[in-house]
């Protein structure tokens, strides 16, 4: 036995343990790099409303800031944890209407109830580019000095919302 | 591997009237095709028909068009979506594994070769057994 | 019914394949001839009974048998005959069952003809495939089994994805599979090696032809899938540097090194213990691209929908095989070794160095393609390694290759000698005059990157034809193998030069057109007369007419699509069309409508484009030949009656 004939062994370990590794990842969520930085500046029309909304309105207390659209088949998936989250009054949640027609974003609204304080309409999906989205849904959290503190790529669970939101959010308002 | 030569956009000012004006076409080639498309995730903006990748591509070019250079233009990107959007990774200690690993296998290699090139110590006695003894046979056959 | 059947195969198959592993590898331990003769029987029972499974599964699919999960999510009442039959690999379950088919017909080929090889070494070989076949069978049955049925039974089909239908598709998996799969023979045969402790002239005659094989279907699989790509996908892209492609690239690398450190072992009898890890390398990473494709792990244009236990199950097969092969290699691998010494200036010490550049490449391929992957499971932000890297990185340790070839036929065995360098000069001249002269036919392509790459691309033409010509004076017919040698190198020349130029001298442009407007792009006029509105067998489409001109005179009338597929209308496909040429195809795609009658279109020049594929139908085409060198079968004769059963006989063959 030589020690050289060894090698491949030693690289194939070495090989299993970062496909091991690569198995409990998910290779299409990218981590922003947004996070830990000022929310980038932006003012939009507000949806079904006069007025702007602006990232001053998120940074007034912690705040969730949920992209949406009316054409976006997740978004229904997580609705009813955003309603939920808007029922118990405990965070402000504010959307970011991406790509959409205003009619079919209120009519969805008008249908399935508004979870949100308010909405402001991207139509041209500019604002999406400078929040860095790539896929609707997406919710950043916002804390009091205006710093995005976490994003979170594909809609809400009931899992993240109680494991992870929720205990984020309490740490934010202390 | 699209590269820009100051005589090949030349060659080619004629087309550019025809095509969208203002912008050198081969340089938003080249710029829009090493930025990767986050929605299909393996096309790059260039190639993608992906609503986002027709944004983007909409971004680069006002930003050509604004004067911007191919760094802002880059740095645009890599301050909203990392550094994930860059398919030619930025030489950083993070990536210096990657930028210089092939080289050094290489370099292991050749090395590896040019001492194998002698044989390795001759099998020590005990190894010989009569597989081994015929085997020898067999070779001189 | 079907499913019934179906599933019965399946099992039936795995049983026989249990057979196949142990009864043959317990005759080897207690030498009995008996055990030992199961082995062929099995493996041509197996063949029998997964190509049963197969034609069940085309049967559904033809039938439109919508009880069945796999039939309902990949074809549709309205998908035509032709892609039906595809369907049936056109989706994981599927095409895992064609892998388990070709798996399977390789076994029974050797089986057919191994009545020259020694029968433990037969044996061996076969109870290694048996154990490979084990692993497949257990993953379909358990994971991935094509023939579950729903709980309620679809009144329609889901479709094939319609990027899949297309010509391409039909044929580029199965040659793909039996190239990754044709590893496992030459795998086979080094665990045999491994296992008995002795690797001869012998089993390298043996293991040659198997690995030629295997290597031209690879080749093939692998150009079909870049030209199918280019075709469907819609973007003129023909290489993308996608994991799924690296996939299949790694094991082509070192099964390449492979070929030819088989060559060095046989002439000279150097390299061996090398030769059998490259063998256990190029299906080891053959296995590696199945996990890849099928695990999720990395994003890709093509892989498979995806399942963590599916991958978790390759993972742990895959450790087990591989892992299993280079302890046995690390056990007995010095006993294969051959101490003999080389010059380095000789055919062997270049076809090592041929070996160094082969391997690091797959290494730097494999780098490329698992970075993201190393630096996320470190927790940090992951960055995109995409086509620039791997052609600062990856081209520059090729082009040395492709010089090499060129010499290594003026170096002879044992030694070099530099007079014979004299035979090069008027190659060296021809690929200089062909090198400098190229680029004038190809506006934009004059830089000193491409001179270098086009004249190392000429280089290897010329040289494989000055080989070709010296062999012809030397025997009036030179054997199938040289021939083969001489036309792969020559189809490599050819792909290097297609390479080059479509690479650094491609044009595209992105543009908004509408009917009547026409572009100058390359010389070419190119006017989009209408878009029009067509209705295919399951889909409609848009189809644009572009007349492509040159100085007034007509070229091409192309028919871009935008296609809807009903069964998938928010899907819209695109369906580029090309006018093929030898030194430049015209290629156009309509991307997206911009209203009022406008169109975004892209228009692309592509020189010499076709060359890479023909380039590599060549080197494919040499590989086949080289497969059926008289020589391989001549040796097998006088192996059987050289060596015989007297390994078997022995005692302490196997200690």
């Amino acid at each position: 036995m030589r020690l050289r004939f060894f090698a491949p062994l030693g690289l194939l370990m070495g090989l299993i343990l970062v496909l091991g590794i690569g198995l409990k990842l998910d290779p299409r969520e990218v981590d922003s790099p947004l996070i830990g930085k000022p929310a980038p500046v932006f003012s939009l029309p507000l949806l079904g409303a006069e007025g702007q909304l602006s990232e001053r309105d998120l940074s007034a207390a912690p705040s969730l800031f949920n992209v949406w659209s009316s054409w976006c088949v997740a978004c229904r998936q997580e609705h009813p944890i955003l309603m939920e989250l808007a029922r118990r009054g405990d965070v402000r949640l504010y959307g970011l209407n991406y790509k959409d027609a205003p009619e079919d974003a209120l009519a969805l609204l008008a249908r399935e109830g508004n979870p949100y304080l308010a909405s402001g309409m991207d139509r041209d999906g500019q604002v999406g580019i400078d929040w860095g989205v790539y896929g609707v849904p997406e919710t950043f959290v916002v804390d009091r000095a205006g710093t995005i503190v976490a994003k979170r790529i594909g809609p809400l669970s009931w899992d993240y919302v109680q494991q992870e939101l929720l205990p984020l959010l309490k740490e934010l308002q202390q | 591997m699209r590269r820009t030569w100051c005589w090949v956009w030349l060659f080619l000012l004629p087309t550019l009237g025809l095509a969208q004006p203002g912008i050198d076409e081969d340089r938003f080639h080249s710029l829009t095709a090493e930025l990767r498309c986050l929605v299909c995730q393996n096309q790059s903006i260039a190639d993608s028909h992906a609503p986002l990748a027709q944004d983007l591509r909409k971004q680069v070019r006002e930003m050509m068009l604004a004067g911007r250079s191919d760094a802002e233009i880059r740095d645009y990107m890599t301050e909203r979506y990392g550094d994930f959007v860059l398919y030619r990774p930025p030489m950083k200690p993070l990536t210096w594994a990657l930028w210089f690993g092939p080289f050094l296998f290489l370099l292991l290699g050749l090395v590896a070769a040019w001492r194998l090139r002698r044989p390795a110590q001759a099998p020590v006695a005990t190894d010989v057994s009569a597989e081994d003894v015929r085997r020898v046979l067999d070779e001189n056959k | 019914m079907i499913a019934a059947a179906g599933h019965f195969a399946l099992a039936l198959a795995l049983g026989v394949a249990l057979v196949q592993f142990c009864v043959p590898l317990w005759g080897l331990y207690r030498r009995n001839g008996a055990c030992l003769a199961v082995a062929d029987p099995a493996a041509r029972a197996l063949f029998v009974i997964i190509a049963c499974a197969f034609v069940l599964l085309t049967v559904a699919f033809l039938r439109n048998d919508f009880s069945l999960a796999y039939v309902a999510t990949n074809s549709n009442t309205l998908l035509p005959v032709p892609y039906r039959i595809a369907a049936v690999w056109g989706g994981h379950e599927g095409s895992l069952l064609l892998w388990m088919l070709m798996l399977a017909g390789w076994s029974a080929a050797v089986a057919l003809r191994g009545a020259s090889l020694p029968a433990d070494v037969l044996a061996t070989v076969l109870a290694v495939l048996g154990g490979v076949s084990i692993g497949f069978l257990a993953f379909i049955l358990f994971t991935s089994n094509p023939f579950e049925l729903l709980p309620t039974v679809a009144s329609e089909g889901r479709d094939l994805n319609p990027l899949l239908q297309d010509p391409g598709l039909i044929i580029h998996p199965p040659m793909l599979y039996m190239g990754y799969v044709g590893f496992s023979v030459a795998f086979a045969f080094a665990i045999t090696a491994l296992l008995h402790g002795r690797l001869d002239a012998a089993w390298l005659r043996w293991t040659r032809p198997w690995t030629a094989a295997a290597w031209m279907f690879l080749t093939l699989g692998i150009a079909l899938g870049s030209w199918w790509a280019y075709h469907e996908l819609g973007w003129g892209g023909w290489w993308f540097w996608d994991p799924v492609e690296n996939a299949s690239f790694m094991p082509w690398l070192v099964g390449t090194a492979l070929l030819h450190s088989l060559a060095a072992s046989e002439k000279r009898g150097v390299l061996r213990s090398w030769t059998v890890l490259l063998a256990i390398c190029a299906f080891a990473l053959s296995l590696l691209g199945t996990f890849l494709v099928r695990s999720g792990v990395l994003v890709s244009v093509h892989a498979f929908a995806t399942d963590p236990s599916r991958g978790v199950f390759i993972l742990a097969f895959f450790s087990i095989v591989v892992g299993s092969s280079l302890l046995l290699f690390a056990w007995r691998g010095h006993r294969i070794a051959a101490p003999v010494a080389f010059a380095m200036f000789s055919r062997e010490g270049l076809l090592l160095l041929n070996n160094v550049l082969l391997v690091v490449a797959a290494l730097t391929v494999l780098l490329g393609t698992l970075y993201p992957l190393l630096v996320d499971a470190m927790g940090l932000a992951k960055p995109s390694v995409g086509s620039p890297w791997f052609n600062l990185t990856f081209v520059p340790i090729m082009l040395p290759l492709v010089a090499l070839i060129g010499v290594s036929y003026l170096v002879g065995w044992k030694r070099g000698r530099l007079q014979e360098f004299r035979r090069a000069v008027a190659p060296a001249l021809v690929a200089v005059v062909l090198g400098l002269s190229l680029p004038l036919l190809v506006p934009g392509s004059q830089s000193l990157g491409v001179y270098l790459a086009l004249i190392l691309g000429g280089w290897a033409i010329t040289t494989a034809v000055a080989e070709l010509v010296r062999w012809l004076r030397l025997s009036r017919r030179p054997s199938r193998a040289i021939v083969g040698m001489c036309l792969a190198h020559f189809g490599l020349g050819v792909f290097t030069i297609g390479v080059t130029l479509v690479s650094h001298a491609d044009v595209e442009r992105d543009l908004s057109m509408k009917p009547g407007d026409t572009v100058l792009m390359s010389g070419y006029d190119w006017r989009l007369l209408e878009v029009l509105p067509v209705s295919g067998p399951n889909y409609d489409a848009q189809r644009g007419t572009i007349e492509v001109s040159r100085n007034g005179d007509l070229v091409a009338r192309l028919y871009p699509e935008k296609r809807s597929y009903r069964s998938q209308p928010n899907n819209p496909m695109t369906e580029s069309a090309v006018d093929v040429g030898i030194t430049r195809d015209l290629y156009v795609a309509l991307a997206e409508p911009l209203g009022e009658g406008a169109w975004s279109v892209r228009l692309y020049y592509k020189p010499f484009i076709r060359w890479i594929w023909v380039g590599a139908l060549l080197m494919a085409i040499g590989g086949g030949l080289a497969a059926t060198d008289r020589r391989y079968r001549l040796g097998r004769s006088l192996a059987r009656d050289g060596l015989g059963d007297d390994l078997a006989a022995t005692p302490g063959a196997l200690s």
